[in-house]
């Protein structure tokens, strides 16, 4: 069956700069990397840009989505609801994929196998191209058959959105550097598709790209690039880890960076060692022997790596050894939805383990505070001699996120915290490791080969006295207990500080959010507007929460708490530790696995204005 | 049994070359049963580092949980200790030692802490070739909680409380033997002749050690029907051989004259003198000394003594390229790329 040349009606879709690409494709066939190439020449045309890739739990032969945002008001959270333009490349997802292009909206589908009838839909505008009759006539090697379709539809794309073709020899130049044989090649199939589109249609359509300069200094780039990176640059040195999606990338790419950044000059020697371990227990064991020994190291997981490393995180908080440990959350319970997001892990990690104990979380909203996080959490790790779990998500580590630059300030020394010297034991009478001698809850430890005579000490999961000396004596247990928690109000004091958005006057909403929610604000205030609401809102981003946290809740009549999971954990946790009576956070919690969209967040809002709401919607 | 450690000594007490004496590597006072074979173990730690000259604070004890783990705490006081968690203390050495290639490590593990809970981590620390001396006080039950077998407990022996050991025993030294391990022994608490040059050629190894050190159970494994008491232990030990510990730097007037026996050039230039009993004694094929494990285990007996050695051995930060100096102490300007480069990485994302 041939769809219709045309859209007879009139409301086909137009935009500029503002619309939204889905690609459906099949995993395992190089789909992902034209589309992020496809990403990346928008963003190389001056445009705001963003890139979720909806990918199975499977290696190849699965449906497979791509979602890109073209926006020029930087709005850059999923969008949700049906995309402008759909890319077909999967039999198998076709009538579903044919149900998301957005009534006026365009299907360019691979016309080398008929549609059916059931397939045409009379308000979208069909885009035939034979895509695997022209690679079949094109290429003889199967491999080459199937990629160069990817580079064939983005070639097409190119003409048909209006994007600059010299933009996308630039790119394949740049992605191909060093195998200079496959440049032609790409740039050849790239031609295919331009030429095929433009013989065919009327390029551009009516929704296109056109060159702005909105880009300034920002950089597209996923979260778990930029964590490893920041790991590299917050000096860590040792790593225990075990490979869990979506948290493997944190590793692949510190590894990868040490690979170029931290070979001895001289000798060709690493100054690093990352170990594979044998499962989670062992990579959080040897982050924490390592952070004992005075090393900065880490291990990143994610899931299930979390419950399993939850006795391991007990005994570095009671032991108070300094380690990190980056969590890019995943959708759970149990293996749950591993390569879909959420924020559900938040409960598990500010107690986990068993007995009272509580853990300092970072929230970060972007790559450029995943980087900074990352090397700042091994600062707040030897300052506070515990746990740190940055607090990622699948969403933010391992899709691109056009995000601020990252920076450095060369003037600024690592705060390895109360280690003492040889000499310093030599100065001091009667050494404690467990002596609160400052006030803050923080003792000073000592290293294993400091001192031939002097600060040893036995490290211990059981309960110590203040020289680390073993005591069932309940006083002594208490008394250590207290101190944790007053080093746990000290942690309050130093960890990032909420951001906070109010004017003058207040507004009598407040939206309380964290980590990736961030990117739906900006817009939500924007259509909250449209309904005549204002709203003032607090970003969380870590956990011992400061009092600005309280007090912006105590100044705000109706608070919102956004987040992505279903039973409102992170309200939840501010109820428990803030002792803010429960009515006065309302909750928006989405658990759907997808990236939270604006539409979600003034719908929850706007129901609980008008009494009806309900937590179990889908975004 | 004594609440307080006397610190008296002779004053006439024998010195190393160090000018520390053998109370300058004691530890705390035990709190193990009288007679428990692990207070043995400590005691041999503490003379074959004394006798090593090892520098006490340049050891990093590495323990699991069990009465074993404790034993940390009895020997070595000027060194740091760490009792980590259940079966887990293999992942916490290898970071310490990724941390510090510099301190010798001694790990101090049990029959449940290594071959139940702790199997896994076992396994992965042999295979990891870690630079360490593991030692497994092996009694074939569960002390500190009273009694319950062992996976390394005799398949057919029955525990004090009468219970039947339904399954087939697991052994480390084959485990160890089949995983890699460079330096692969068995012991007996109670044989602190054959102990104490195991501990020190072992220390002395540049590579994974393990010695399996059989060590009654005064309390819950010293009936008549165990495999694992003192009793049954003396009457059905065999050795195949008598391994002398000879120091680099000492004249070399060990027991056993030259010529008896063969040596074994460690990497410290130290000795490994090996005096035969059975004429097929070999330290060189670690399978043939799996068969000979089985070998004397088929008639009943216990073979111990060294099993393998292979004085070549390399260790993880040989293989993974290890900086020379520790990883802990490595400074920011060694560590940190900084701005210039991080502008280079910016651009790469644009």
């Amino acid at each position: 069956m041939t769809p219709p040349d045309t859209l007879k009606f009139s409301s086909q879709c137009q935009a500029t700069n503002n619309f939204v690409v889905r690609f459906a494709n099949t995993n395992g066939t190089g789909s992902a990397s034209a589309n992020n190439m496809f990403a990346k020449a928008i963003l190389r045309m001056g445009i705001p840009v963003s890139a979720k890739n909806i990918f199975p739990s499977n290696i190849q032969g699965m449906p497979t989505w791509y979602e890109v945002r073209i926006s020029e008001d930087n709005f850059l959270a999923r969008r949700g609801g049906n995309s402008e333009i759909v890319v077909a490349m999967n039999a198998q997802s076709l009538k579903e994929d044919i149900c998301s292009v957005a009534c006026g909206g365009f299907l360019l589908y691979d016309s080398s196998r008929a549609l059916t009838e059931d397939d045409i839909r009379a308000d979208i505008q069909y885009l035939p191209i034979p895509i695997s009759i022209i690679c079949q006539k094109e290429y003889k090697d199967p491999r080459q058959r199937q990629l160069f379709k990817n580079v064939v539809y983005i070639g097409a794309l190119a003409a048909l959105l209006n994007i600059e073709f010299d933009v996308l020899k630039s790119l394949v130049a740049d992605q191909f550097k060093g195998k200079d044989k496959l440049i032609t090649p790409n740039i050849y199939a790239l031609e295919l598709g331009y030429q095929y589109a433009n013989q065919h249609f009327t390029c551009p359509l009516s929704i296109k790209v056109e060159r702005r300069d909105l880009i300034n200094n920002r950089i597209m780039v996923d979260g778990n690039t930029a964590t490893g990176l920041g790991a590299v640059y917050g000096g860590a040195t040792v790593v225990g880890w075990y490979p869990i999606t979506p948290s493997t990338s944190v590793i692949e790419k510190f590894s990868s960076y040490c690979d170029r950044l931290r070979i001895d000059p001289a000798t060709g020697k690493k100054n690093y060692a990352l170990v594979q371990a044998e499962d989670e227990l062992a990579a959080i064991g040897i982050a924490i022997g390592a952070g004992w020994n005075g090393a900065r190291a880490f291990t990143a997981t994610s899931g299930p790596g979390i419950s399993l490393m939850s006795e391991f995180l007990g005994l570095a908080y009671f032991a108070e050894i300094p380690v990190v440990l980056v969590n890019v959350q995943r959708a759970g319970p149990s293996t749950g939805m591993p390569t879909r997001t959420q924020q559900s892990d938040i409960i598990a990690c500010a107690y986990a383990s068993h007995g009272d104990t509580k853990h300092v979380l970072l929230f970060p909203q972007d790559p450029t505070e995943c980087f900074e996080f990352s090397a700042l959490a091994f600062d707040l790790a030897d300052q506070l001699q515990t746990p740190i779990i940055i607090m990622s998500d699948l969403d933010l580590g391992m899709n691109d996120h056009l995000t601020e630059e990252f920076s450095w300030d060369d003037n600024k020394s690592y705060n390895l915290g109360k280690v003492l010297t040889a000499q310093q034991l030599d100065d001091i009478e009667n050494y404690g490791r467990y002596k609160d001698s400052d006030g803050d809850g923080i003792c000073y430890r000592t290293l294993p080969g400091t001192h031939p005579e002097k600060g040893a000490f036995f490290t211990r999961g059981t309960s110590r006295n203040e020289y680390a000396g073993y005591t069932e004596k309940s006083s002594d247990y208490v008394h250590n207990m207290e101190r944790l928690l007053k080093k746990f109000d000290t942690a309050s004091q130093i960890v990032p500080v909420p951001e906070i958005n109010q004017g003058h006057k207040l507004a009598q909403i407040g939206l309380i959010y964290f980590g990736t929610s961030a990117h739906a604000i900006a817009e939500t205030k924007t259509q909250l507007k449209d309904h005549g609401l204002a709203a003032d809102t607090l970003r969380i981003r870590a956990f011992p929460f400061n009092d600005a946290v309280s007090e912006f809740i105590n100044n705000h009549q109706l608070l919102f708490v956004i987040e992505q999971n279903r039973d409102g954990q992170m309200r939840s946790l501010l109820i428990n530790e803030q002792e803010i009576s429960p009515e006065k956070l309302s909750s928006i919690a989405n658990c759907d696995g997808l990236p939270m969209t604006s539409t979600f967040i003034v719908q929850g809002v706007l129901d609980k204005l008008s009494g009806d709401y309900s937590a179990k919607q889908v975004s | 049994m004594s609440f307080i450690k006397s610190k008296f000594h002779h004053p006439r007490i024998p010195t190393n070359d160090l000018g520390l004496n053998y109370r300058d590597y004691e530890g705390s006072l035990s709190t193990l049963c009288a007679g428990c074979g692990h207070d043995a173990i400590t005691s041999a730690v503490v003379q074959a580092c004394f006798e090593l000259s090892v520098p006490p604070h340049q050891v990093a004890k590495m323990s699991g949980i069990g009465c074993s783990s404790k034993s940390p705490n009895y020997f070595l006081n000027k060194a740091h200790g760490f009792n980590s968690v259940h079966g887990r203390m293999p992942s916490v050495a290898t970071g310490a030692n990724m941390a510090n290639r510099d301190l010798i490590y001694l790990g101090m593990s049990g029959d449940g802490d290594s071959a139940s809970i702790g199997l896994g981590q076992f396994s992965h620390v042999v295979r990891r070739q870690l630079n360490m001396l593991y030692m497994v006080a092996n009694n074939g039950v569960y002390g500190l909680t009273k009694g319950q077998l062992a996976a390394t407990a005799d398949k057919g022996v029955t525990n004090k409380a009468g219970e039947l050991s339904l399954f087939t025993d697991i052994d480390l030294c084959i485990m160890a033997l089949q995983l890699g391990a460079t330096f692969v022994a068995r012991s007996f608490s109670g044989d602190k002749k054959q102990l104490v040059p195991l501990i020190k050629a072992a220390i002395s190894h540049q590579g994974f050690a393990y010695i399996d050190i059989i060590s009654p159970c005064v309390t819950f494994n010293n009936h008549k029907d165990s495999t694992r008491s003192y009793d049954y232990v003396h009457e059905h030990i065999t050795t195949a051989a008598i391994a002398d510990f000879v120091p680099m730097k000492k004249e070399i007037t060990s027991d056993c004259a030259s010529g008896e026996g063969e040596d074994i050039c460690l990497h410290d230039g130290s000795l490994m003198r090996i005096r035969k009993i059975q004429d097929d004694y070999q330290t060189t094929d670690p399978m043939q000394a799996i068969v000979d494990i089985a070998k004397y285990k088929k008639k009943g007996e216990i073979l111990t003594g060294l099993f393998y050695l292979d004085p070549t051995a390399t260790h993880y930060h040989e293989i993974n390229n290890t900086c020379d100096m520790p990883l802990n102490q490595l400074t920011q300007d060694a560590l940190c790329p900084g701005s210039r480069v991080l502008t280079g990485i910016n651009n790469s994302f644009r």
